[in-house]
């Protein structure tokens, strides 16, 4: 086995998902390109559990599952966040999204 | 070229083709349907290099709840259903980014393990892993337990309507 093949096909998995949350402007499209940028990680750690000879064994695979737990935790409280500001802002692009609250009353 | 190599380039290919249509299609829905077939490419990896329990923890986790969370933030945003153009920003800026990011790290991985060749280890992986994370990583573990309640309840305090 080649590492070099799943090593290759992480990088430009990796590469996709910088495209992805760069380009996106929908916040759920930008969360899936998030798990896009997550899978690649998990690629390498898995590759070289088979490939390397760690002093503790399995610990690449061991990292793979603890990174899948906390995408699965972000990607919770994202979603929540992205539901609160869609009932907010009626909307979810994130260029759309101002950053202050526009004061309501005017000093005169 | 082994079984082995062939399997991991097809699933390879298979996995970034989808997750390009991920990042490029223009219906929401679709992205979410592409991205299962990214994820179940990417189990398909993890099966090859004989990491069967993350294989199935990636089918259970992402392809099952990731994307069904997914898609439903889709249909709770009320995205629209047909195909949309406003989904990106000016594109060459992220594709430039994207490309370099991808070359800089294809050649770096190159570099390091372009003539490099090992024997795939043995499956049944998940007695093996079962031993790591309950001797090694038993503190780790218990950690992103609190984590995932942490998760849990902030979810649940942003989700919260409104009280006044």
């Amino acid at each position: 086995m080649h590492p070099v093949v799943p090593l290759l096909t992480a990088a430009l998995l990796f590469g996709v998902g910088v495209y992805g949350v760069l380009v996106r402007r929908n916040a759920v499209l930008l969360l899936m390109s998030v798990e896009l940028l997550l899978n690649s990680v998990n690629l390498v750690l898995v590759t070289a559990d088979a490939t390397v000879r760690a002093a503790l064994p399995a610990t690449g695979t061991v990292f793979a599952l603890f990174v899948i737990v906390l995408a699965t935790a972000e990607l919770g409280v994202g979603l929540a966040i992205i539901l609160r500001l869609y009932r907010l802002r009626r909307a979810v692009a994130v260029d759309e999204i101002p950053l202050y609250d526009e004061p309501l009353d005017e000093p005169q | 070229m082994t079984v082995a190599d062939v399997l991991l380039t097809a699933l390879g290919v298979v996995a970034l083709g989808s997750a390009l249509l991920v990042v490029s299609t223009r219906h929401v829905v679709r992205a979410g349907l592409w991205l299962v077939v990214t994820l179940g490419a990417v189990a398909g990896l993890y099966l090859v290099l004989t990491a069967e329990l993350v294989a199935w923890v990636q089918i259970l986790l992402y392809v099952g709840a990731v994307v069904v969370l997914l898609l439903f933030a889709v249909m709770l945003t009320r995205a629209p259903i047909g195909a949309s153009d406003d989904l990106d920003r000016q594109r060459w800026p992220g594709a430039l980014v994207g490309a370099g990011t991808a070359v800089a790290l294809a050649a770096l991985l190159a570099g390091a393990y372009r003539d490099t060749e090992v024997a795939l280890p043995t499956p049944g992986t998940a007695e093996r892993i079962g031993a790591a994370l309950f001797r090694s990583w038993v503190l780790p573990f218990e950690v992103v337990g609190v984590l995932l309640l942490a998760a849990l309840i902030g979810a649940i305090v942003l989700s919260r309507p409104e009280d006044n």
